[in-house]
């Protein structure tokens, strides 16, 4: 008995984890081109970006899952799922934002100045000399914000996901043993941000630009 | 969304007096748990520091909900009752003492072991150190990064909904249920969450600018 | 100058040992300081000569050996190493005030919180110790404000003003800009000439010179040779500290002329 719920609520990793590569990714790429929108783009540009930052950031994700999938699930058929992943990653998307904003400025004007000195194009510029800098200064920050989308996907239980907490509470119902299961549940989490970490621990140990300071250090 | 909003007011603001509430409540005893936790962790015996860094990378490692969940479906496991309130104040003030552990973990070590090692050459013992030299540096270092956690805190406490605890959110449900409009309300709640953070942050802001001290800055995380 | 007497010392090291992972810092340093003496320590940077000082006032645990404060071993488990550190003063390379507390403050902070002063009683020796190292004009100010000799002769003062047996000095003046190392040593001469017992460590040959009564040349853990400035300088017995010893001069040129004025 214990074993199957066991089972049933390692099952729910699956689609945690499914989640979790959908809206990271999307969070990655949408959030990127807003970095470079409001570094690069221009007064107004900037103004909007920065609006969009400060009112995804302001409100709990929570709230924001909510009214993202009711207006996705308002005009197209798609499952809570779907809906749920998406919604995730426009959220953190804005988090995302902030993270590669601070990156891009970290690089520095001095390293566009020089790109531009040799006469490569702002575009050319930006492509590869500052992005992959950024990209590698992002890292540790970046691995903070990866956790917490594997822990906010938790939230999607709200709108009814057959993830890793819905079923822990369908186990802890059927076994009248909910601590037990909420436990697991943890556990299965904990492992999950634990795996996170290390990972990007060890790409950031792969990618090191000897003696380039670093953003994340104290 | 207006009228909804003329209409049901009072509900929300006492929504919003309960997600204040455990706001509050979670930080300061968070706050305490935090401090304990930092200084378990970088003074305290063997025993000590394995427990401080228990919790701190379970609490920080795992969701608010799931511990929620625990807390409020899993102690009546063993005995003991709590009510729905009772859960989301023990819970939020565990979770965040988690994180403001690390805030002032950050703080302390930038202060540095040098002043440790003045502050015992003059004969100080460990615990006057840490009290007298370390932790009025460590406190005023520590605002800029702290400040994350007070808005953080807010935003997580919006998930409390799910146990039916009376906040702002559940306020949202009920209202929308009554208006047959979903969407409406979840706005409304937005925006006060949306006013409610900037009138935050603008304090906090006004508060780190008060005392911070120039060239001594910790990184900031969050949640 | 002290001859080696039959008095007690106030400072005795007993075959010391210290290691950091696989390398050995100190390897059996035994040594005696007597009251009122200055001993100067030079060697090589990385010799162990900082964690010595540090193994004094019991900063640093050493593995192997034994250190005596007026004849009372130290070093035994049990040992209050707090209340021992009342009695041995310590100054440090980066000075390591207190930053948020004001100078006045830092020179009372352990009269106050350690020896339990009356606060009144605190502050005038406080003040007094600030006056006697020519800082009595900046005792409201904070750290941030001073210069790095100011900031070191306030961490004079605070040791001082604990009213220790001896002072540890651990390279007082490397921190310092050339132009204030002056104002630093000569606070240093004069507590050696009203009597402080002393033990400095420091690359200044020219203090080590006229104010030390005895010089160690430690090197590679070990202590190479040790005896009077006159007998270091120009008599040594071991050729490593001839060498050492005038290289260090060369390096930092004739210091007679431009030694401070007493």
């Amino acid at each position: 008995m214990f074993l199957q719920s066991l089972e049933y609520i390692l099952m729910g990793t699956g689609v945690t984890v499914a989640v979790t590569l959908i809206a990271l990714p999307f969070g990655f790429l949408l959030g990127l081109l807003l970095a470079l929108v409001r570094v690069y783009g221009g007064r107004v540009a900037g103004y909007v970006v920065g609006f969009y930052s400060t009112t995804m950031r302001g409100i709990p994700p929570v709230v924001l899952l909510f009214i993202i999938y009711f207006i996705i699930a308002g005009s197209i058929n798609i499952s809570p799922f779907l809906a749920g992943s998406l919604a995730l990653g426009i959220i953190s998307s804005a988090y995302q934002l902030e993270i590669f904003r601070g990156a891009l400025q970290a690089v520095g004007a001095g390293q566009m100045m020089a790109a531009r000195s040799i006469g490569m194009s702002r575009l050319q510029a930006i492509r590869h000399i500052i992005i992959p800098q950024a990209l590698r200064l992002a890292i540790p920050p970046w691995s903070n914000e990866a956790a917490t989308v594997v822990k906010d996907s938790s939230l999607v239980y709200a709108i009814g996901v057959p993830e890793i907490l819905r079923r822990a509470q369908f186990i802890s119902a059927r076994t009248y043993r909910p601590f037990l299961a909420f436990t697991i549940a943890a556990l299965i989490y904990f492992a999950l941000t634990f795996l996170t970490n290390r990972l990007l621990d060890f790409v950031e140990a792969r990618t090191r630009i000897p003696s380039l300071h670093e953003m994340g250090e104290v | 969304m207006i009228e909804i909003l003329l209409r049901y007011w009072p509900e929300f603001l006492s929504g919003l007096k309960i997600t204040l509430q455990l706001t509050l409540v979670g930080l300061g005893v968070g706050s305490v748990l935090g401090m304990l936790a930092a200084l378990g962790r970088l003074y305290g015996s063997r025993w000590i520091r394995w427990l401080a860094i228990g919790y701190i990378e379970l609490f920080r490692g795992t969701p608010l909900l799931v511990q929620l969940f625990a807390i409020y479906f899993g102690l009546p496991d063993f005995g003991v009752t709590v009510s729905r309130m009772q859960a989301a104040l023990i819970v939020l003030a565990i979770n965040s003492g988690a994180y403001q552990a690390e805030y002032f973990r950050g703080a302390i070590q930038a202060i540095g072991s040098g002043q440790m090692m003045a502050a015992r050459s003059i004969g100080m013992s460990r615990w006057q150190a840490i009290r007298h030299i370390i932790l009025p540096q460590a406190l005023r270092v520590v605002i800029p990064a702290w400040s994350n956690e007070p808005v953080s805190l807010l935003k997580a406490s919006a998930v409390v909904f799910l146990i039916a605890v009376p906040d702002v959110m559940t306020q949202a449900k009920i209202v929308a249920a009554r208006t047959y409009q979903p969407l409406p309300s979840y706005f409304i709640v937005a925006f006060i969450y949306l006013i409610v953070v900037y009138a935050l942050s603008t304090l906090l802001n006004r508060i780190e600018r008060r005392y911070r001290i120039p060239g001594l800055e910790v990184e900031s995380h969050r949640t | 100058m002290n001859e080696r007497t039959n008095q007690q010392p106030i400072i005795e090291v007993i075959d010391l040992h210290k290691r950091y992972g696989d390398r050995e810092v100190l390897k059996g340093i035994s040594l005696r300081v007597y009251e009122g003496e200055t001993v100067v320590i030079i060697g090589p940077s990385g010799t162990g000569k900082s964690t010595l000082l540090r193994c004094i006032n019991l900063l640093t645990k050493p593995d192997r050996g034994v250190i005596k404060l007026d004849g009372v071993e130290i070093t035994t488990p049990g040992t209050d190493e707090d209340k021992v550190r009342q009695h041995i003063g310590m100054v440090f390379q980066d000075f390591l005030l207190f930053n948020h507390l004001t100078v006045l403050n830092n020179v009372m902070i352990g009269l106050t919180k350690v020896l339990r002063m009356d606060p009144k009683e605190a502050e005038a020796r406080a003040i007094k110790e600030l006056e006697r190292v020519g800082l009595g004009d900046h005792i409201h100010q904070y750290p941030g404000q001073l210069s790095g000799g100011q900031k070191q002769r306030v961490a004079i003062a605070r040791s001082l003003a604990m009213d220790p047996r001896v002072i540890l000095f651990d390279e007082p003046t490397s921190a310092l800009d050339p132009e204030l190392i002056g104002e630093v040593l000569e606070v240093m001469r004069m507590l050696a000439q009203e009597g402080m017992t002393m033990i400095v460590v420091t690359h200044e040959m020219g203090f080590a010179r006229e104010v030390a009564d005895r010089i160690i040349f430690i090197e590679k853990g070990v202590i190479v040779e040790e005896g009077p400035p006159d007998e270091m300088f120009y008599r040594p017995k071991v050729e490593r500290t001839r060498e050492f010893l005038w290289k260090i001069t060369e390096l930092y040129g004739h210091r007679k002329e431009s030694e401070p004025h007493p």
